[in-house]
């Protein structure tokens, strides 16, 4: 039995501690805790040290990720919150493991239903990120998030997550997923363009 | 060389055994009826006239409340399609022949559904619960049966909308009368009968030694690093030589089975994710294919060729896993452990990007994929398949292959003759280690396989080594595969049809198989034309290529067992299920 399987491994192995010192010198050092480092880690032709020092430094998560839903709100005119969800419960039926409840508004008046939800809860200790309620949501109303770090003490006090702490404004969401919210943005627009347009027509 | 195989078509069993076998006429259903009375003769004819040696699955179905199904998908070795076979019996008497005897890879899949759904194989060598524990009261796969957090047949709740307001499941009185136990049940007295059946049901060797030995029982696990999760073996010695071993698991069951048929057939894609945990774009794959086959829906070209992509990546980032771990349980701790997961890491960026998730993807749909390849994402996975990857793979190959000490702990290890390994219904690269050239990927195509040129490796010493050769080998041509689609990628909609968050699957039955990383990962779903799917089996490779375990390890010594399991790369989620 020969070493020469064991030296050739060697070598590769030598190669790769060699190349950390030499991406390092190339990068005079700017490698760690800035962002083109960090990018560089993440190239396809990276070499060198591959990890990222979490939490110290992240890497970017790309736009379609998806962690916990949150629900979106347009600002209005007079700064009130304009809520998109019109409690149609879709997002609640698609659910895989049935971790949202709605309870949808109602007219005290009359009885009859809102369009408005009343109550919103997402128990986000059975959410399992599948993002199908954003998927399916046709009024663009409720999207997965990009906060992956939240993380707390007691489940019991912290982890049903309700109205108050689900909303989040669009500016949020363009800020978070902006090709997905510009290509719905600009869709509602045309509508709205052709909408009026076909009143316009209508009235003359 | 344009040599084909051609493989005769199906027999009409029913014209050729009349009496015996009957067509399954029921609409939406093929394949035959076969009284039990009959199964272990037309079993035997097409074992061996029909050469139907491969037994892909064995699964039940409870059509509650008339009868039980046992379903059987044979397959050739030498490629081509199904034969099901089907026995019914009565619910309250659900017993059928096993055809342990005939093919040998039964053994866990009959386990399994006795354990699940109550149906009793006479002569079965050791029929025992395989996944839920020994004192369990009670057959959950039964439509009859209530779990814990029981809240109704089918999902979606109506307490979650219009007037759903959040409690914590744990508040509730869940166990109402849901949770049944044995008569007597004290769990601080009862000790598990399976235990003692387990370590009796391990077979002593005729002992010929001139000296007088005992051979005593080593449990492996379940808490052991190198079971790669929660696993356990109970393996008899004599001095360091395994006299017998079996496999014990079920540590992490969740009865994916049952949440699957609770659940729509869309809230299944992201289950499917949890199975196999390495490879999530596979399962998406497998159960998509089923689902298809029953919907009669085809995605678009573009789909499909992501999909291609997709699955390919999943191939080669599993097979970079399997093989540093290999070495991980050989005693090379974690250099080329680590060297293998920069690359899946690089890999899981683009399904982070395409997905939005790194392992639970999700992203399949009945149709199609869930978006379009995101800006900028073709250019890297093109820059992955040209540049990167080939190179990686070499580097690898490099570093271990012609290592003295990988050699001398791999070769000659674990060897399973084709035989064997068709007759244990073994399948993947195990499979295809042992010299059988079987992927089903050319075997039985599916999606665009075809169109694509590339090579199925074989190699015929069914060693560890052959099996890790087989996975350096393999990962080049899914390289190839790689580079062959994302150039010819054309562009248009990635979905069929408008997305719909209740899908309309009309009634029937569909098995559809992928060659996952690990094997044959195959899905038989049965639809009575309702929201929910009837039955959702999944036929699990890592949990049926462990059929093998034993015959492998016998006659190696203990620290071989290790390297032996490694080189079966097996994944907890998908063996517990």
């Amino acid at each position: 039995m020969g070493i020469n399987g064991i030296v050739k491994g060697l070598g590769i192995t030598l190669k790769h501690f060699l190349e950390t010192y030499w991406v390092d010198i190339k990068y005079k050092g700017k490698r760690y805790g800035t962002e083109s480092g960090i990018n560089d880690r993440r190239a396809f032709d990276t070499k060198g040290i591959f990890t990222v020092q979490y939490p110290e430094e992240k890497s970017k998560v790309p736009e379609a990720f998806r962690y916990i839903p949150f629900l979106v709100y347009d600002e209005g005119e007079t700064g009130e919150k304009e809520i998109r969800c019109t409690s149609c419960g879709i997002c609640a039926k698609v659910c895989p493991p049935q971790c949202i409840w709605i309870t949808r508004s109602v007219n005290p008046e009359t009885g009859k239903p809102v369009p408005k939800p009343a109550k919103f809860f997402i128990d986000v200790d059975i959410c399992m990120n599948c993002g199908l309620c954003a998927e399916y949501c046709p009024f663009e109303a409720i999207r997965m998030d990009h906060d992956y770090e939240i993380a707390n003490i007691d489940r019991f006090a912290h982890h049903i997550y309700d109205l108050d702490k689900l909303l989040k404004p669009a500016s949020y969401y363009a800020e978070i997923r902006p090709t997905q919210f510009k290509e719905e943005d600009d869709a509602r627009k045309e509508k709205e363009a052709k909408k009026a347009a076909a009143r316009a027509a209508k009235e003359t | 060389m344009e040599d084909q195989i051609f493989v005769s078509d199906l027999p009409s069993l029913d014209t050729l055994y009349p009496g015996k076998v009957t067509l399954d006429t029921r609409s939406g259903y093929s394949g035959f009826i076969v009284p039990r009375e009959f199964l272990l003769e037309v079993s035997t004819e097409i074992h061996d006239v029909w050469g139907y040696d491969m037994l892909s699955s064995i699964t039940g179905v409870d059509y509650f409340p008339e009868k039980m199904e046992v379903v059987y998908h044979f397959y050739r070795s030498l490629g081509g399609g199904a034969l099901v076979l089907k026995v019914q019996v009565p619910r309250d008497d659900a017993v059928v022949p096993s055809i342990f005897s005939i093919y040998n890879g039964a053994e866990f899949q009959e386990r399994e559904a006795w354990d699940l759904l109550g149906i009793k194989f006479d002569g079965h060598p050791d029929l025992r619960r395989i996944l839920m524990w020994e004192g369990f009261e009670g057959f959950p796969l039964r439509k009859d049966w209530k779990e814990a957090y029981y809240e109704g047949d089918t999902k979606p709740f109506s307490s979650r909308w219009p007037e759903g307001v959040a409690e914590h499941s744990e508040n509730k009185n869940i166990f109402n009368d849901n949770v049944k136990y044995p008569e007597n049940f004290d769990p601080d007295k009862w000790i598990a009968s399976g235990e003692e059946a387990l370590y009796l049901g391990l077979q002593k060797s005729e002992n010929g030694k001139d000296m007088e030995t005992e051979s005593i029982v080593i449990n492996l696990g379940p808490q052991h690093p190198s079971t790669h999760g929660v696993f356990r073996m109970a393996a008899l010695v004599d001095g360091e030589e395994i006299v017998d071993l079996k496999p014990a698991f079920g540590y992490l069951h969740r009865n994916h089975e049952k949440i699957g048929e609770r659940n729509t057939f869309l809230q299944n894609m992201p289950f499917t994710d949890r199975l196999d945990y390495i490879s999530s774009m596979s399962n998406n794959f497998g159960y998509a294919l089923a689902v298809e086959k029953l919907m009669g829906v085809k995605p678009p070209e573009r789909a499909e060729y992501i999909r291609v992509i997709m699955a390919e990546l999943t191939r080669i980032e599993s097979h970079f896993m399997s093989t540093g771990f290999l070495l991980n349980d050989l005693g090379a701790f974690f250099t080329p452990a680590l060297y293998a997961l920069k690359e899946r890491e690089l890999i899981l960026d683009v399904f982070e990007a395409v997905s939005g998730s790194r392992m639970m993807c999700n992203y399949f749909r009945f149709g199609g994929v869930v978006r379009d390849l995101p800006a900028g994402i073709q250019e890297t996975i093109k820059n992955l398949a040209f540049e990167r990857l080939p190179g990686k793979v070499d580097e690898l190959d490099q570093l271990l292959t012609e290592n003295e000490i990988v050699r001398s702990r791999c070769m000659g290890i674990g060897v399973l003759t084709a035989e064997q390994a068709i007759n244990l219904s073994v399948t993947g690269p195990i499979l295809r280690a042992s010299g059988v050239p079987y992927d089903i990927r050319r075997a039985d195509p599916y999606s665009i396989y075809d169109r694509f040129d590339f090579d199925i490796p074989v190699f015929y010493h069914g060693d560890v080594y052959d099996r890790y050769l087989i996975r350096i080998e393999e990962m080049r041509q899914s390289v190839r595969i790689i580079q062959q689609a994302i150039t010819q990628i054309p562009e248009g909609p990635v979905f069929e049809g408008k997305p719909q968050y209740q899908v309309r699957v009309p009634a029937g039955e569909a098995y559809g198989r992928v060659e996952a990383p690990k094997g044959e990962l195959g899905f038989y779903v049965v639809s009575n034309g309702q929201a929910n799917p009837w039955r959702y089996h999944v036929r699990a490779p890592s949990f049926i290529n462990l059929t093998s375990l034993r015959q492998m390890c016998l006659k190696y010594k203990v620290a071989d067992v290790i390297a032996i399991l490694g080189s079966i790369d097996i994944v907890l989620g998908e063996v517990d299920r």
